[in-house]
């Protein structure tokens, strides 16, 4: 399997890119923030992103989605990274999506995911209990289809239709449930985050359970699954913040004057510079291997999930660190926007497991 | 239909290939390189180690695939592309070495084949295909390392042959070359880069000497090459007089790829399976979390930049040139390998810094580690790879 874009991949990048340009640039996101947004999103963007079909890009095409594949969510995703756009993209689509794609029944599919592929219902994936991501810790407890638990960095659980649920029964074995937003018993308490978008700690008490997804090997190697796809869409979405930012940062290099000459002139960050091309470099592979892992149902799709999110991880940092030093004192001015870009970093790198859990995971994986 | 008829003749042609090898190549042929005493060099003074290097050599020789990707007239097999391509691939499947290790081949070859006259390149390269030269590179001078350009060894045209005098360093087993491809300064009017000519020196020409340069780790792979009012003849010019830094920059390329080790087909020992053999395990989990990380990361690295030349290769294959990366390859390759024998030898211990004894197998993890030093230093150092990378393909200015 060749790691380049096919001709479709790469018009839909290209259509992608057009709708954000015109429609989503940073100062919507900037708008978004100062208005104090109480959906922290665009309703008529994601409406707009749905009618061209991103909603739906995974879905198969029996739910009303493309079946388009990973690789073109990952370009889709990239390109949100550019612009730093905030959509349900990740919380409705890659997680929520891909987990009932994964492990719902026939009925269930037919009642969930044609709303999401056609934007209008919203999901969030609940799943983390603590300040760090953690999957092995999980204490919210279903009992008679009734869960009680405490969630944490829920994403968008502040707008969601529906959550998507890790829990462990009486005989602590893990499963993902679907519970309706509107079930009696929920306390969504909304985070807004440095980088201007929402995570919610959503408290559940003897609320009601929908559905149970259950049509999986196993319901462990479901959950792990799920966060191994979105491990990896966020990496594309890193890929496309660390190649803007480091374009953004390029492109000051050169304009910039002091001394009487351009600062990119010298040596000093000039190989500061070509470092970090290199460690882009390293990262666009990355990205479009574990994409392809995804969509050809590879074994490997743990260990590429944690190359993919650990190496973006280390490098986001890396770019969006060099950037605000590169600019200088203007980077540190909120007029600026290379400082969005340091906040997204920092965000999405612990969302879904850092640079250091990743590492420790390929470790383990190699039993050392 | 022609596409089919093509995929059919491949399929033949990889069969084929694979029953030749298999029936051919003897089995010592098939077991890994030791080091660089353990190939067939070729040369007026080659030798084969054993009677099977011979045998190998003189089979691929005679079946035209000692340089099986070159026409037919400069001794290659004439494989396209793709038969090429299959020929490494079972080649690699069984294990097979390459029959002749040539500085002719790798690097000499790819440029002569560029630059060179019709009637040299049915000369040298022929001579290259059947051993009987082996070739050195002189580039580096003691005031031309990273400023190459800068080279000052003279070559004056004395009508019907050039008067060389000068000296070059870090010749690769220099003192075992027949001939040596040079840069020479031809004129010294022109800016530093337009003097430079690509001579081909005989260095058995009386004026001619080497002297073998000890290096940190105890070896001798190196040589200096001195050049007293030696005579060339002026049919040994490459190109025209003053092209020489060209041909230098394209012959670069292919060395650093060769450093970078892109088209390296053997799979190094992954780092975590020596640090399990030495170092203490509780529950999985190495007890030195600090090396733990560092190895964790060191294997990020390396599987992400096997993919990137995966990706690389893909990419020209579909068309899009990506040349300019040579250096980048160069850059990372090397740095990978120096931060792979730190981790090598921390593992070890004490093992891993022994220098002589048979239960040390005398010290070779040492010298390499030492080895590996001059990866970033030779064929461009990491901060000329870095000048390269932020000039030509980020475009940042130049003072």
């Amino acid at each position: 399997m060749a790691l380049i874009l096919t001709e479709e991949e790469q018009l839909l990048k290209t259509s992608a890119s057009e709708l954000f340009k015109s429609k989503a640039q940073i100062a919507a996101l900037r708008k978004l923030r100062d208005e104090k947004d109480p959906l922290g999103y665009s309703k008529s963007l994601w409406k707009e992103m749905s009618n061209l079909g991103l909603a739906g890009l995974t879905i198969s095409e029996a739910y009303g989605g493309l079946d388009f594949g990973y690789v073109g969510l990952g370009q889709v995703l990239e390109t949100c990274g550019r612009t730093l756009v905030a959509s349900p993209l990740v919380s409705t689509v890659l997680l929520s999506g891909t987990a009932i794609q994964l492990g719902g029944n026939e009925a269930q599919k037919k009642q969930y995911l044609p709303g999401i592929a056609s934007g209008d219902s919203i999901f969030a994936f609940a799943m983390d209990e603590g300040k760090h991501h953690n999957p092995e810790n999980c204490n919210t407890k279903i009992t008679n289809n009734l869960i009680s638990g405490n969630k944490t960095m829920v994403i968008d659980g502040h707008v969601a239709n529906y959550f998507i649920v890790a829990v462990k029964d009486e005989k602590g074995i893990s499963k993902l449930v679907v519970v309706n937003a509107k079930n009696e018993g929920i306390l969504v308490e909304k985070i807004e985050m440095m980088d201007s978008r929402n995570l919610a700690n959503v408290r559940f008490e003897n609320v009601k359970v929908e559905d149970i997804l259950d049509s999986y090997s196993s319901s462990t190697n479901l959950i792990e699954n799920v966060l191994d796809v979105a491990r990896i869409g966020l990496a594309a979405e890193m890929l496309g913040g660390i190649q803007e930012a480091f374009s953004r940062t390029i492109a000051y290099l050169k304009e910039r004057r002091q001394f009487g000459v351009p600062i990119g002139s010298f040596q000093a960050l000039q190989h500061r510079a070509a470092e970090m091309f290199g460690e882009i470099e390293l990262c666009k592979s990355v990205v479009i291997k574990s994409l392809k892992a995804i969509d050809n149902q590879s074994d490997d799709l743990p260990k590429m999930a944690s190359l993919a999110k650990a190496k973006l991880g280390e490098t986001y940092k890396r770019v969006s660190n060099e950037g605000i030093q590169m600019f200088g004192g203007i980077g540190m001015t909120d007029d600026e926007e290379i400082g969005f870009f340091l906040k997204r970093a920092r965000v999405v790198q612990h969302t879904l497991g850092d640079t250091n859990f990743h590492l420790d995971r390929l470790a383990k994986m190699k039993k050392y | 239909m022609e596409a089919t008829a093509d995929k059919k003749d491949l399929k033949k042609f990889r069969k084929e290939t694979r029953e030749w090898l298999d029936a051919n190549c003897p089995e010592s042929m098939r077991q890994p390189i030791t080091g660089p005493e353990d190939v067939y060099w070729g040369g007026r003074n080659g030798e084969f180690k054993t009677p099977d290097f011979k045998i190998w050599f003189e089979k691929m020789h005679a079946k035209k695939w000692i340089a099986p990707h070159w026409e037919k007239q400069y001794g290659g097999g004439g494989l396209d592309r793709m038969e090429y391509k299959i020929l490494t691939e079972e080649m690699s499947r069984l294990g097979c070495r390459k029959p002749l290790f040539s500085f002719g081949l790798s690097m000499l070859g790819p440029a002569l084949l560029k630059f060179a006259t019709e009637e040299q390149k049915i000369k040298y390269l022929n001579d290259i295909v059947d051993a009987k030269i082996r070739w050195g590179q002189g580039y580096s001078e003691p005031g031309a390392g990273s400023d190459l350009a800068n080279v000052q060894t003279k070559a004056e045209d004395k009508g019907d042959h050039y008067l060389v005098n000068g000296q070059k360093v870090w010749t690769s087993y220099g003192e075992k070359a027949d001939m040596i491809f040079c840069l020479v300064r031809t004129d010294v009017e022109v800016p530093k880069h337009h003097g430079i000519s690509f001579l081909l020196i005989d260095m058995a020409t009386d004026g001619a000497t080497t002297r073998p340069i000890k290096l940190i780790s105890g070896k001798s792979p190196f040589c200096e090459t001195f050049y007293d009012n030696v005579k060339v003849p002026k049919e040994n010019l490459i190109g025209t007089e003053g092209q020489g830094w060209d041909i230098a920059k394209y012959l670069l390329t292919h060395e650093r790829q060769m450093i970078g080790g892109i088209g390296e087909t053997h799979v190094p020992t992954p780092v975590s399976d020596i640090a399990k053999k030495y170092l203490e395990i509780k529950g999985d989990v190495m007890t030195d979390a600090v090396l733990r990380a560092e190895i964790a990361k060191f294997e990020m690295d390396e599987a992400i930049f096997d993919m990137t030349i995966e990706r690389v290769i893909d990419e020209a294959k579909a068309g899009n040139n990506s040349g300019a990366l040579s250096s980048f390859f160069k850059f990372y390759g090397t740095e990978l390998n120096k931060r792979r024998y730190e981790i090598m030898v921390a593992c070890q211990g004490i093992d891993g810094l022994a220098w002589e004894g048979e239960q040390y197998n005398h010290g070779a993890i040492a010298k390499q580690f030492l080895r590996t030093k001059g990866n970033s230093i030779e064929g461009g150092t990491s901060e000329i790879q870095l000048n390269i990378i932020s000039k030509r393909i980020l475009g940042l200015p130049t003072r």
